[in-house]
């Protein structure tokens, strides 16, 4: 750490451009930015994936029995004979699109993608504090997607106890008929959690240790933060969910009964553990989605980010009480009711935090000079559309109400807004954004607004119709609804879904053209194409290895755009010396005087 | 400065037009409810005030939120005619009340939440009055025992109207949830626990229901459904299901008998005969249920044949495993079915 630190603290190295095979360059890189690619472009296939089990599960919905059109002779027989899926089949498709798309698409594409990438750019150093270790932490996710995929491959099929595997179900292979893919959806998810655990270790040491000269903590991307909190939230939750997957996998191979009733387990213990892991994972897929909100909506926006402060703080209350809130997954397990009324309220609570943003987002755009690039577009979008997702689930936190739409459409509608609409849609942002530094070259704008504005509509026509589905009666997870008369009526309803679910695919492959041939032929890129003042964006596109030249000093914070004291450009970028401006005043004391000690030496 | 242009204007016309299509689909779903959302007791009844409720308060957070994000959206847009951005930090009353105000919201909403929970989540003053029955989750159907009355039957529960009932739930296997839309529930079925519902249906008819939590292959398939009758009717009921079961008279049905005291044994009670195993749903009085394996197909005598001819194409994993009979044994089978009323 000692060695890592030193050069943080900024030795005037010169570009560390050595000669590196391919091998060491490309594959086991240890260059944060080459890894946060790998991460990228896994994850997106990853995302291509999950999209396709979710086609197959459409169409299973909108016209059940009937064969899968032009793949379904692929199929082996236990899967679709003749193209028809069987019931197993489906189930395992339901498992497995929740388990890719949670685990292997929006998890790393957030937190291995951005986090990577990002934080030594934008701290200022030269790379993460421990290189290594984050190699090995791609590696190991990398792995446990492999594992995943696995289970398709297996007889008995990829497992099919749902993502959130309820216990006796997924304890006990005879409940399912499956059990090889239950056991690889076990370890995968072990491998992952190493992974996740190697990175969050990582990430929070890097923040702590090695932010640039004057890099102070309230001088900090927003981005930055959420990721930090992020990695906290990671480190703390992830091994509670290693802890009961290998429980589970014990029950499942070994014959210990943690969660079987028959021998004296709990099967309610495994929806605590699960969920006491699983919604603080709710925020860590949400939080640097924020983050990236932030940045690109203060950036388009050409204005400081309203209320920076409480920005922070209501990342941190989110992330406190993200733990506090798990039993409100389990209200319908005949929970008494004064527990469910505080899990209720500790609900209700992280209404607020998430409303402080939701506004301070809005007060950021106020008397701005809205620019509508692409990555503002769906930073915009985001806040859009989680605000839908975020009330949608004031019902579920009002336990009575939850009653009714608990295990219905209507929560999947609900996730799909917040990890569709919040964090896929701050995703994209992301990439369109940082794309110029992550390859040096442009996407199109004009195809990415085409891909927004079809993302947009197909998004909600997709899955606004799904809480009429489920407030109408329609339970998730059902292979075959045709035989419930009274969801009859909304057979039009889901068929339309299924098309709107088409759509939204297809429109994902315009964003793949335009990823592709940006970074093959797209238009070279600026060092600050955005002119925008974090540092990421004063080094030249793409960052070299080693990121700079000289490591960069810092005299403000993030956001000084349109700063009344610079007359010939509307930014001014973190390293920027500090006597062109008087500094703000709401900085902690110190900031943008040059004798702010470098953080992290010492 | 704040002129707005014609363009500015058709932008305003598209998200009020966006803005109305989102609002008119939420709307869709709340005060005008499906079929299975026509509360039919005092449960169901209590859950849609409550959603109605939260509706409201939602719509118009709703409104207020996304239609000041496009209003932001048109007015300061950029343009080339523009000056710079206006520079400010925050504003602390502004904060201040934007941290308040849904606050606020959110007390209003958690009063009556609170009152409720505690009013359904708790036994009722009466509930020793209540009708009891035990509801039983097997891997896909549903037993239900009425311990005062002595009566077995599965997958059709009939209870009076206007009668309070408390339902003891669990399961025998996986985790299920019990769900009849209109009369009450969701409420999760455990293995080793009991979990309870408490709720008065008010007025007579047939609910169906279903099992909300994913149970393995055929849980779609695992259907319920409460007749919900008059107290004369209810009575006549009860006395009939107590009644063991009439030998067949009939040859064929005597035939039946047969085979089924060699291969359905195993399985399934008929009171009145040796055939005692729990296994499978009691059949004393299976020809008085309207449908059969677990609410999926109606129940008569070319589907109660289509069931014992191939049980596993039915319902794909379902526990009734059987030698497959020859369509003479299936015939006598349907006939003696057909005894059991
Ligand atoms: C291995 C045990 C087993 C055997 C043997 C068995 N059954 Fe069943 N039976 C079941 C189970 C379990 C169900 C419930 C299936 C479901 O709905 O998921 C069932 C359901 C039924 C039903 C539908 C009841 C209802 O109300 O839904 C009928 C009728 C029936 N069996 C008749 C028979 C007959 C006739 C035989 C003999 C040929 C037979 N069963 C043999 C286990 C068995
Ligand atoms: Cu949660
Ligand atoms: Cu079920």
């Amino acid at each position: 750490m000692a060695t890592v630190t030193t050069e943080a603290a900024g030795t005037p190295v010169t570009d560390v451009e050595h000669e590196q095979s391919f091998l060491r360059k490309y594959v086991f890189s240890t260059d944060h930015k080459v890894i946060g690619v790998q991460f990228l472009i896994t994850s997106l296939l990853f995302l291509l994936f999950g999209g396709l089990l979710a086609l197959l599960i459409r169409w299973q919905i909108a016209a059940p029995g009937e064969p899968i059109p032009l793949i379904g002779g692929l199929f082996p027989e236990a899967m679709a004979p003749s193209g028809i899926m069987l019931p197993e089949f489906y189930n395992s498709l339901v498992t497995m699109h929740g388990t890719f798309m949670v685990f292997f698409a929006i998890m790393p594409l957030l937190v291995g993608v951005f986090a990577n990438f990002l934080i030594p750019l934008q701290i200022g150093a030269r790379d993460m504090a421990f290189p290594r270790l984050n190699m090995a932490s791609f590696w190991l996710a990398f792995a446990a997607g492999l594992i995943m995929l696995a289970g398709f491959l297996v007889e008995g099929g990829a497992a099919g106890a749902g993502w959130t595997s309820y216990a006796p179900l997924s304890a006990n292979p005879e409940y399912t008929g499956v059990s090889l893919g239950q056991q690889l959806w076990c370890v995968s998810l072990v491998v992952l959690g190493l992974s996740s655990i190697a990175g969050s270790v990582n990430y929070i040491t890097t923040v702590i240790n090695n932010r640039a000269e004057g890099m102070t903590w309230f001088r900090l991307p927003l981005s930055v933060w959420s990721l930090f909190i992020t990695a906290i939230l990671a480190l703390l939750a992830l091994p509670i969910l290693s802890g009961a997957v290998i429980m589970l996998l014990f029950d499942q191979t070994l014959g210990t009964q943690f969660f079987l009733q028959s021998g004296g387990g709990q099967p309610l213990l495994w929806q605590h553990l699960f969920w006491f892991f699983g919604h603080p994972e709710v925020y860590i897929l949400i939080l640097p989605a924020m983050g990236i909100a932030s940045e690109v909506i203060a950036n388009g926006s050409r204005k400081p980010i309203f209320g920076y402060k409480s920005m922070v703080f209501a990342m941190v209350a989110i992330s406190f009480l993200g733990f506090i809130v798990w039993g409100h997954h389990m209200f319908q397990s005949g929970m008494n009711p004064t527990l469910g009324t505080s899990f209720m309220i500790s609900t209700l609570v992280i209404a607020v935090p998430s409303a402080i943003k939701t506004f301070n987002w809005m007060g950021t755009m106020w008397r701005g000079n809205i620019q509508l690039r692409t990555s503002n577009l769906f930073g915009i979008g985001f806040v859009m559309l989680f605000v839908i997702g975020g009330l949608s689930g004031i019902y579920m936190a009002s336990t009575p109400v939850d009653v009714y739409i608990h295990d219905t459409y209507y929560i999947v509608a609900h996730i799909h807004y917040v990890l569709f609409g919040g964090s896929l849609f701050a995703i994209f942002a992301g990439i369109y954004y940082w794309f110029p530094k992550m390859f040096g070259r442009m996407m199109s704008e004009t195809v990415g607004k085409i891909h927004f504005a079809l993302t947009f509509v197909f998004f909600n026509l997709a899955f606004l119709p799904m809480h009429e589905v489920g407030l109408g009666g329609m339970m998730r997870r059902i292979y075959d609804a045709s035989n419930y008369q009274y969801l009859q009526d909304m057979q039009g309803l889901n068929e339309f879904i299924s098309w709107s679910a088409l759509g939204l695919f297809l429109v994902g492959l315009i964003f793949a053209g335009n990823f592709i041939y940006g970074m093959l032929w797209g238009e070279e890129a600026e060092a600050n194409p955005w002119n925008a003042n974090t540092l990421e964006w004063q080094t030249p596109s793409p960052a070299k290895h080693g990121n700079w030249v000289t490591l960069p000093t810092v005299y403000h914070g993030a956001y000084e755009y349109s700063h009344p004291e610079v007359s010939d450009k509307d930014w001014l970028a973190q390293n920027e010396r500090p006597e062109v401006v008087t500094p703000y005043e709401g900085e902690p004391e110190g900031a943008g005087s040059t004798d702010v000690a470098p953080a992290g030496a010492g | 400065m704040a002129r707005i242009d014609q363009r500015a204007l058709k932008r305003v016309g598209l998200g009020g037009a966006l803005l109305v299509v989102l609002a008119l689909t939420l709307t869709g779903c709340g005060p005008e409810p499906q079929s299975a959302m026509l509360p039919a007791s005092d449960f169901a009844q209590a859950l849609q005030d409550l959603f109605s409720n939260i509706f409201w308060w939602a719509v118009g957070v709703f409104v207020v939120v996304e239609g000041a994000l496009i209003y932001a959206l048109v007015k300061f847009r950029d343009r080339p005619e523009n000056e710079e951005a206006a520079q400010f930090h925050g504003h602390t009353l502004l904060e201040i009340a934007w941290t308040l105000a849904p606050a606020l919201i959110l007390v209003a909403i958690f009063i009556p939440t609170a009152q409720l929970i505690f009013q359904v989540d708790q036994p009722p003053e009466n509930a020793d009055e209540a009708v009891q029955v035990q509801v039983v989750g097997n891997q896909w159907w549903w037993r239900f025992n009425y311990p005062e009355l002595g009566i077995t039957t599965a997958n059709e529960m009939h209870l009076p109207v206007d009668r309070q009932v408390e339902l003891e739930l669990t399961s025998n296997d996986v985790i299920h949830s019990y769900w009849v839309p209109r009369l009450g529930g969701k409420r999760d079925v455990f293995p080793g626990r009991n979990t309870y519902l408490w709720f008065t249906p008010d007025s007579t008819g047939t609910y169906v229901g279903a099992c909300a939590e994913y149970c393995g292959t055929s849980h779609a398939l695992m259907k319920t459904r409460v007749v919900v009758q008059d107290s004369a009717d209810f009575q006549q009921w009860v006395e009939r299901q107590k009644q063991p079961a009439e030998a067949p008279t009939d040859s064929l049905a005597q035939a039946g008998r047969d085979v089924f005291m060699r291969v359905c044994i195993a399985c399934h009670t008929v009171e009145g005969t040796p055939a005692q195993s729990e296994i499978g749903p009691a059949l004393t009085h299976v020809d008085s249920r309207q449908t059969i394996a677990a609410g999926i197909l109606e129940n008569t005598p070319e589907n109660m044949a289509r069931w014992l001819r191939n049980p596993q194409q039915v319902k794909p994993g379902n526990k009734m495993q059987i030698p497959q009979l020859s369509e003479d044994q299936i015939e006598a089978l349907v006939a003696y079915m057909e005894t059991l009323d």
